[in-house]
């Protein structure tokens, strides 16, 4: 197969990239594009390891073609922290230990990001069914809830 | 909580080392890694559940353009079936066998052949081209099946009692006399339950990338419980000496046991050798769910026999666990643990290993002992309901504690089992109401761990900081345990520790991560690593001082003089020393390698509140307690993350996770869609209750953890669902249709007799 | 290995004549939330891919002018949510739509791609079953309507002729006192496939039922529009007695099979609980209008 060439914006750069046709954006973000903090943990939208955001909507990066991202601004986990600066969400997830082997952590991290930025005071069952779509096989969820919640407490109280 | 608090570093919530790069994304997981001119494996799997290979013509497939290389049971290592060959818990005979089919295709997934291309697409294609000369064969996958009189073999040298069979052993743990135990039983239940295979689900697929030299130097990077492990199958299975071979730990995406054996590293070394390129290879997550192990099926049945004051006088167990393909389920720990927190007079626990048509199973949590007390700890309830005793009071009247032999053999020291149960019956939970159509259920469980083999060491910077160098992968947050223990020892800032796990070139041997060992065993070596690098330091001191050693004491970072009388110097800090090392004697740094000892068994006990949905048979959990003697949280997060996770598992094979067959044998869901573990709206919070006991054997009081948080969990749930429903379930999952049916079928109570 | 050429075009006519040319080698691309995962499995390995993400009336949402709906078939759940209106007058449609996978699959899944992705088991096809919708298609003979429960044809396949491609989904407009609502039962709390769906749409006025359509996934082929369920509900108060009759209208009217995800007595069980407890919600969000 020909390979296509694809024009788009990572992370707020200019990118562009080689890839097959029926390459998806997970394989084109691990392949050409170096950029492997975006896991597979499945490849058929069940887990969320790979969850990106498609002009700001929180996506499965393995149910999108890579040739579909051109033209649209892509924002990955590599893009959360500000150089050296942590993002809030970061930073939490680190201080209440909501992470332990940390494959799932990308994926979790890009959906908390989505869910503060449409909702800055969720529930805890909202933030439990927006999350839904990450599994987590090593903490039970529950310290994941509790760091969303208190970062978006935090950000609540700053803003 | 009962934490230690007048520790600066142990038992604080410290970040982990490894945490940044986790919450960026620049963690090198196996599969994130390339090796310039890398290419790729696939694997070629057997369709069939059963099936004799007659031949395997791999011509059509070495042709196509892109293919690299090609590899067969003809390249794998023989371990010839009259000799067993033993790796830890593995027999190499089954491994090199699991790894690649070789008289035989065994269960669907089974791989048959693997090939290296230059793009995956083509190594796919090109499995496709291999064709295999296939003998279908009968075949079967449950226990029950496997067991009949006509049910096909699928080892012929496996015999049981004399006759064929897929029985491949028995295992059994004694204690006392059961016949004489249950005649003095004033009552008796007796029970048979059964479970279905689980997985353990990590998220991560098993992933290598390996690379070989035209003189064997081989490097091996992958997701693995075990470095050691990986360099040890590997040389054993391709023959390439262990010296040769270093084994790289990747961070690794979940394991639970799974990750304690190797699927693809014998065969990508094998494809990087032939065609002197790199091989990477990763699983999909079909490939996990079909060609990995899950743990055993079973079936059980268990009879408890007690006075009518509450005393247990006799216990039977009897236990079949599903091996898969090989020899090999984990009946040790359901016959050694089912009856373990109990002092019981008169015990017999029976395990057999049966093996099927179906992927040979791998550990997972606790192996075995999940099950084990899945049966026991639900039969317990029974009993305490026919005796109108509180459920955690009849554990408490036989409870075991220090001096009470256990039926596996040891006299257990000082343990934690009774406060778990004291703080069970304090807790705010167990006295909590319960609303309409909700139940509270009650269970323990008890799991041996382990010390077994660690090395660690400990060198000093040149700058005055610290570099511990350990030997086991992390999966649980071990290295921020480490990193507290050694900061707290050295009274230095936490972080000016840095823990690293090392490779098999540049640590020492290490046993499994697993066991519940990680911490236990490697902080017992960085302890006496830091104490050595301590010595040395004091020696120093004491040399710039010109006093004995003995009078200066290493405290809060410094040399100091030991009292006034020694002698009036400032004292000399970590960091002062370091400068002064290359001319006062040389680096300061200390290794430890030993097989360390005095790991004790773990105790937990769990409260569970669900919540029915009659009409629809959804329990969903709604409360959930955890309790368990910790020994010493040295990092209380990270270890309630190990109950936390154990929990969610434990819900997850309670209620919906099962592998399911299709009529041709073969696994029906192998993706997360229908395999069905939790996501995050089913789980409540998982409050933690950590019981400090600490174990007078090790330097710290530190006992395993991570595998006691799953055992008690199924148990307590169907418990809870009896206390809310008045119904009593016997296998599991209790899943939406099955709780229905028991909802809506006619008054059947078993009576205890 | 097939070639496989990726086409996403701007407008309709471009999109249809190049689905047609490639026959059964094409496949329409709106969220690719089924398309991709199927790719994957090997189970469909197109020629061409038609991206219709670029049509502007695939991806537009806009009340019609007798304040009915349109939604284009590529919309997302999402973007369906994010709508200022859409949600406050069809709520079970909505909730329907978002129900399918997680919030990454809302993000770009559509009810067109549901629709035609012909699952008997679709979320959002009772929902839109219940509520009466008229798809609009457009094929190389032009352009047609038809009720949205005629497009499937049984698992996996749908009535759509070759090249025809689903344009959007035209919902009527709501008389007062009217509301929808839908429920699946599934094993977790969400990311399962329906082991029954069930969507009603009812108008009440002065506390009786005038109008009802119910529609009932996962327990047949195709999904079903129960008219006898609706008959038992139009004229009365929604008491024990007409919700009664019409769960078992739904029962009666499943031909379920025994699957990994239920089995026929579950299924056959659980479409008339489900037909009670959506009737409330439906009653109960139409007594607010």
């Amino acid at each position: 197969m020909a390979k296509v060439h694809v024009t788009t914006t990572i992370n707020g750069e200019p990118s562009e990239f080689l890839c097959e046709p029926n390459d998806t954006m997970l394989d084109a973000l691990r392949g050409p594009l170096g950029l492997t903090g975006s896991k597979e943990g499945c490849a058929s939208g069940d887990c969320g390891a790979c969850s990106i955001t498609v002009d700001d909507r929180l996506v499965c990066s393995c149910l999108m073609l890579a040739v579909e991202s051109e033209g649209h601004q892509i924002s990955t986990i590599e893009g959360m922290a500000k150089g050296d600066r942590l993002h809030p969400l970061q930073q939490k997830f680190l201080e209440m230990a909501a992470l332990q082997c940390g494959i799932c952590t990308s994926g979790m991290l890009v959906a908390s990001d989505a869910l503060l930025k449409r909702n800055s005071n969720p529930s805890e069952e909202e933030v439990r069914f927006w999350l839904a779509g990450n599994l987590c096989r090593c903490t039970g969820y529950d310290k994941i809830v509790r760091a969303v919640m208190e970062t978006a407490a935090d950000m609540r109280a700053t803003n | 909580m009962n934490i230690v608090t007048d520790n600066k570093w142990i038992g604080q919530r410290t970040i982990r080392p490894d945490g940044v790069d986790k919450v960026t994304g620049r963690a090198a997981f196996a599969a994130d890694t390339n090796m310039p001119g890398m290419i790729w494996g696939k694997v070629l799997r057997s369709p069939h559940p059963h099936a004799r290979i007659k031949g395997i013509d791999t011509s059509k497939a070495e042709a196509l353009p892109g293919v690299k290389a090609v590899v067969t049971a003809r390249d794998i290592v023989d371990f010839p079936l009259d000799k067993s060959v033993m790796l830890g818990i593995q027999d190499m005979r089954w491994m090199c066998r699991n790894v690649m089919a070789r008289e035989k295709a065994l269960f669907p997934g089974h791989p048959v052949a693997a090939v290296a291309a230059t793009t995956e697409a083509i190594a796919a294609q090109a499995c496709e081209l291999i064709e295999v000369d296939y003998e279908v064969l009968p075949w079967s996958i449950e226990i029950d099946d496997a067991l009949k009189s006509d049910a096909p073999i699928l080892h012929d040298f496996m015999k049981f009692e004399g006759k064929p069979s897929n029985i491949a052993g028995r295992l059994e743990v004694k204690k006392g006399d059961i016949t004489a135990g249950f005649e003095a039983a004033e009552i008796v239940v007796e029970r048979s339950f059964t479970t279905r295979p689980v997985h353990q689900g990590y998220i991560e697929p098993h992933a290598c990338l390996i690379s070989v030299a035209a003189d064997n130097k081989t490097t091996i990077w992958s997701s693995s419980q075990g470095q050691f492990m990986v360099r040890a199958m590997t040389a054993y299975l391709t023959g390439i000496p262990q010296s040769d071979i270093r084994a790289i730990p990747a961070e690794i995406g979940g394991g639970f046991g799974g990750k304690t054996i190797v699927y693809l590293e014998p065969l990508a070394t094998l494809l990087a050798k032939k065609s002197g390129r790199p091989v990477k290879m990763v699983m999909t997550r079909e490939e996990v769910m079909r060609a990995t192990g899950p743990t055993s099926g079973s079936k059980s049945t268990v009879k408890i026999g007690a006075k009518k004051d509450g005393t247990i006088v006799a216990a039977h167990g009897i236990y079949y666990l599903q091996a898969g393909a090989f020899p090999g389920s984990p009946i040790r720990g359901a016959v050694g643990c089912s009856f373990a927190p109990y002092d019981i007079p008169h015990v017999l626990s029976e395990g057999f290993d049966v093996c099927s048509n179906r992927s040979k199973v791998a550990a997972y949590r606790a192996p075995g002992a999940p099950i084990g007390a899945y049966a026991v700890e639900c039969v317990l309830d029974e009993l305490a309901e026919a005796l109108k005793m509180d459920p955690l009071e009849l554990r408490l009247k036989n409870a075991a504690k220090e001096g009470t032999k256990a039926a596996h053999g040891p006299v257990y020291p000082r343990i934690g089992y009774i406060e778990t149960l004291e703080a069970a019956k304090a807790s705010p939970h167990y006295k909590a109401p319960l609303g309409k159509l909700q139940g509270r259920g009650v269970a323990s469980g008890f799991w041996f761990n382990a010390g077994g083999e660690s090395s660690a060491q400990v060198n000093i910077t040149e700058d005055g900081n610290v570099v511990v160098t350990t030997g086991h992968p992390d999966i649980g947050g071990s290295r921020a345990g480490i990193a507290n223990i050694c900061a707290e020892l050295l009274g230095i800032d936490y972080r000016r520790v840095s823990v690293l796990i090392g490779d098999t070139a540049t640590i020492g041997f290490s046993n499994l991560t697993g066991g519940s060992r990680v911490l236990f065993a490697s902080s017992i070596v960085a302890t006496q690593s830091v104490e050595k690098v301590i010595q040395t330091l004091r020696e120093r001191a004491a040399k710039i001082w010109e006093i004995d050693p003995d009078a200066v004491k290493w405290d809060q970072g410094a040399a100091h003089p030991v009292s006034p009388n020694a002698g009036q110097f400032e004292p000399l800090t970590l960091a002062e020393l370091a400068e002064k090392a290359p001319s006062m004697g040389g680096p300061i740094g200390a290794g430890v390698q030993l097989n360390t000892q005095g790991a004790d068994g773990g105790f937990g006990t769990h409260i569970a509140d669900v919540e029915v949905d009659v009409d629809l048979g959804i329990v969903r959990v709604i409360r959930y307690t955890a309790i368990q003697d910790v020994g010493r949280a040295i990092h209380p997060a990270y270890v309630e993350g190990q109950l936390q996770g154990g929990v969610s598992q434990g819900i997850g094979w309670a209620l919906n996770e099962e592998y399911i067959y299709n009529k041709q044998g073969k696994v029906d869901n192998p993706g997360f869609l229908d395999y069905r573990m939790p996501v995050c709206s089913d789980l409540p919070m998982i409050d933690c209750i950590m019981v400090e006991v600490p174990n007078p054997k090790h330097p710290q009081g530190v006992k395993g953890v991570g595998e006691v948080p799953l055992i008690p969990v199924m148990s307590a749930i169907s418990n809870a669902i009896y206390n809310a429903l008045g119904k009593r379930f016997y296998s599991l999952p209790m899943s939406p249709p099955k709780v229905l049916e028991v909802i809506d079928a006619p008054e059947t109570r078993q009576a205890a007799e | 290995m097939t070639e496989l050429r990726y086409l996403a075009p701007n407008s309709l006519d471009e999109a249809i004549k190049a689905f047609a040319a490639a026959g059964s080698a094409g496949r329409i691309l709106a969220g690719g939330t089924d398309l991709l995962v199927q790719m994957r499995a090997g189970v469909v390995k197109p020629g061409l891919i038609v991206d219709i993400k670029k049509i502007a009336e695939m991806t537009k949402i806009e009340e019609t002018a007798d304040g009915g709906f349109r939604v284009g078939a590529a919309v997302s759940g999402m973007a369906l949510y994010d709508h200022v209106s859409f949600g406050k007058v069809w709520p079970g449609v909505l909730e329907a739509v978002n129900l399918i996978g997680s919030k990454q699959v809302q993000g770009r899944a559509s009810a067109g791609g549901n629709l035609c992705n012909g699952s008997p088991a679709g979320d959002s096809v009772p929902a839109m079953v219940a509520a009466g919708a008229i798809v609009t298609v457009q094929g190389p003979d032009g352009r047609r309507e038809l009720p949205v429960e005629q497009v499937p044809a049984g698992p996996g396949r749908t009535n759509l002729k070759p090249g025809e491609i689903l344009i959007s989904f035209t919902l009527p407009p709501r008389p007062k006192g009217s509301s929808d609502a839908y429920l699946r039962m599934i094993p977790r709390t969400e990311m399962d496939i329906a082991v029954v769906g069930l969507g009603v749409s009812l108008t009440l006025k002065d506390a009786i039922c005038t109008a009802a359509r119910v529609g009932l996934g996962a327990v047949a082929p195709t999904v079903l529009l129960v008219d006898a369920a609706a008959k038992a509900l139009i004229g009365s108060k929604l008491d024990d007695a007409a919700l009664n009759a019409a769960a078992a209208a739904c029962s009666a009217a499943c031909r379920p099979i025994d699957d990994k995800r239920g089995t026929i007595v579950y299924r056959t069980k659980v479409a008339g609980v489900l037909l009670k407890r959506t009737t409330a919600i439906a009653a109960q969000r139409a007594q607010g209008n």
